[in-house]
């Protein structure tokens, strides 16, 4: 109990809270209008997202172009749940977060024995056959989508689910667990040889990644009242590669970061609606020019930067930090 | 019974036989040499040893179980460590942290304790840093725990490969040159570690160097390869005036006729 009482945690613990709070009072005075709001589930989700492919692409080095199927399945299982078997929302969330991650198992057993460019090109299969499958799909409405999903997803959800999806991921990774994923990244052999079962890490990270992709899914169709097959193809997940690869391989903060900086650069360029995306692609060929590690490579964003002259503390540095 | 038991094991590489009919017979606490001229096999041995390689015929026991088929990580597990002839360390991550993932087979708490941080997770951590730490100091390595492993001077890195390989805890332990790029005070040096690790951590440990002065100064008893076959084995000296030995290493007299 001790150790979860550090300077570290009760600074971010207190920061959470504050922006938790001011964020809320704006919403409810109308401070922050309906499409800011949009902006600001949109952007966590992307964080849920872009954190939990990070664990897949960039700790355990597993390059995958399939991240929208996962997203895919829990926004349809999770609508499926509250829509057609009346379930309440906590549920169909788990239920969505939990098929993606069975999905996640079948489909990474096979796939995940293949390398680099095999593997990503097997992946996209993956999400693109998740997507058609959908479409044709009568009980979920086929290409016409799915209608009538209440709007649950709110300020307050995102906000724990954020929250808990990065604590979750920096908890695995910080451990014996994310260590051995980290491993298979570095060097398979020498990881194989050291005891680590590759396959097997491989497989977790996959798995525990689809989690929180279908949970990010599951808060997306419960904020959209309806929701297309068409909304989760190759370019939605391109989208969060691209929050990856922006904030740096294998540093959650820097998932964070780059996720919300990309959704605020989204909305500034909404007044420019016509050269939207030819600005929005300029600036991350500018980004990755000048920083073609991302915004923090594999290093983390903590309270520790500001105190550099103290000792470093040895929480675990497997994160690279 | 022997630790290790290699019978008539072969390895065919498509038309390329890079092992022929091995027989090894290794003890508990024996030090043994692998030498040979280059391409004569020996790392292909440490392959096969180890399960990065399979087997075309034959089977390997070690301490009484047939190791041939098994993953790398089911033979580590078993007991069998090895350090690689180039360096494969986890170069991007930190000193302390190539240890502690060698430590993982070791490590008892399930995933639920680590997402949810509980009392067992820090007190496993805590003891698995402190043993990583103990490591490192007999290799002289603790003042660098915290460094990145591509930073560290190549010595201290070939240092680094035996200490990882000692945290995962074997019975049985393969240096693959551990002396390559040394100079003779460094091997010097090594060879002490060598032998005191072995005695120290009560191992049995299978060698491949070109250095003869470390080989013979060091192992009891050496085996010699050439074209994938033993040509000879016995004790340092034995070995040394071995005529087909040297004949592989020299090559064959010439008589003018």
């Amino acid at each position: 109990m001790k150790r979860l009482l550090t300077r570290q945690n009760m600074i971010i613990t207190a920061a959470l809270l504050v922006v938790y709070i001011i964020v809320q009072v704006l919403l409810s005075t109308g401070i922050i209008s309906a499409f800011y709001e949009t902006n600001l589930i949109l952007g966590g989700i992307g964080i849920i997202m872009a954190v939990s492919l990070n664990l897949i692409t960039g700790f355990a080095g597993q390059f995958t172009l399939g991240h929208a199927g996962f997203m895919a399945i829990g926004a349809y299982f999770s609508a499926v749940m509250t829509v057609k078997w009346g379930m309440p929302f906590i549920l169909s969330l788990l239920g969505g977060a939990c098929l993606a991650a069975v999905m996640g198992f079948l489909i990474g057993l096979p796939t995940l024995r293949l390398k680099g460019d095999y593997l990503a090109i097997a992946t996209l299969g993956m999400g693109e056959v998740i997507r058609v499958v959908l479409l044709n799909t009568k009980y979920v409405g086929g290409a016409a989508g799915l209608f009538g999903i209440p709007r649950i997803t709110n300020w307050t959800w995102i906000f724990v689910c954020s929250v808990v999806t990065v604590l979750c991921i920096r908890n695995l990774l910080w451990s014996s667990y994310g260590r051995a994923c980290i491993s298979v990244r570095e060097d398979e052999v020498a990881a194989e040889i050291m005891g680590v079962d590759i396959t097997h890490y491989k497989v977790l990270a996959f798995v525990v990644g689809a989690f929180f992709a279908g949970l990010g899914g599951a808060l997306y169709s419960h904020y959209y009242y309806f929701i297309q097959p068409g909304g989760f193809g190759f370019m939605k997940s391109i989208e969060y590669l691209v929050m990856v690869v922006l904030g740096g391989m294998g540093s959650i903060t820097g998932s964070v970061m780059a996720a919300i900086v990309l959704t605020v650069i989204n909305v500034f360029l909404q007044q420019y609606s016509a050269i939207r995306m030819i600005l929005y692609a300029l600036l991350l060929i500018i980004i990755m020019i000048f920083r073609p590690e991302g915004l923090m490579g594999s290093k983390e964003f903590s309270t520790a930067m500001f105190r550099r002259f103290e000792r470093r503390d040895d929480r675990g540095s497997a994160g690279g930090q | 019974m022997a630790l290790l038991e290699v019978n008539n094991v072969s390895k065919v590489f498509g038309g390329l036989s890079a092992v022929t009919n091995l027989k090894m017979k290794l003890e508990a606490g024996e030090l043994v040499g692998l030498i040979g001229p280059n391409g004569a096999g020996k790392t292909t041995v440490f392959n096969l040893l180890t399960g990065v390689y399979q087997t075309t015929t034959g089977d390997i026991l070690f301490d009484g179980k047939n190791i041939a088929g098994k993953k790398p990580s089911a033979i580590n597990q078993m007991g069998i460590a090895r350090t690689f002839q180039n360096i494969r360390l986890f170069s991007d991550l930190t000193v302390l942290d190539n240890v502690r993932i060698a430590y993982h087979s070791h490590v008892a708490y399930k995933l639920p304790a680590a997402l949810f941080r509980s009392g067992r997770f820090y007190a496993e951590e805590d003891q698995m840093a402190e043993r990583a730490v103990k490591l490192l100091k007999i290799f002289n390595l603790d003042g660098k725990k915290d460094e990145i492993a591509k930073n560290l001077p190549y010595g201290e890195q070939r240092r680094l490969e035996i200490a990882r390989a000692l945290a995962t805890e074997p019975k049985f332990l393969l240096l693959d040159e551990p002396a390559a790029g040394m100079n003779p005070q460094e091997t010097a040096e090594l060879m002490n570690l060598i032998r005191w690790i072995r005695d120290h951590f009560n191992l049995t440990i299978l060698l491949i160097e070109h250095d003869m002065s470390l080989v013979m100064g060091c192992c009891e008893r050496i085996y010699v390869l050439e074209y994938g076959r033993v040509i000879a084995q016995g004790d340092p000296e034995n070995v040394k005036h071995n005529p087909k030995v040297i004949e592989a290493y020299l090559g064959e007299e010439v008589t003018y006729a």
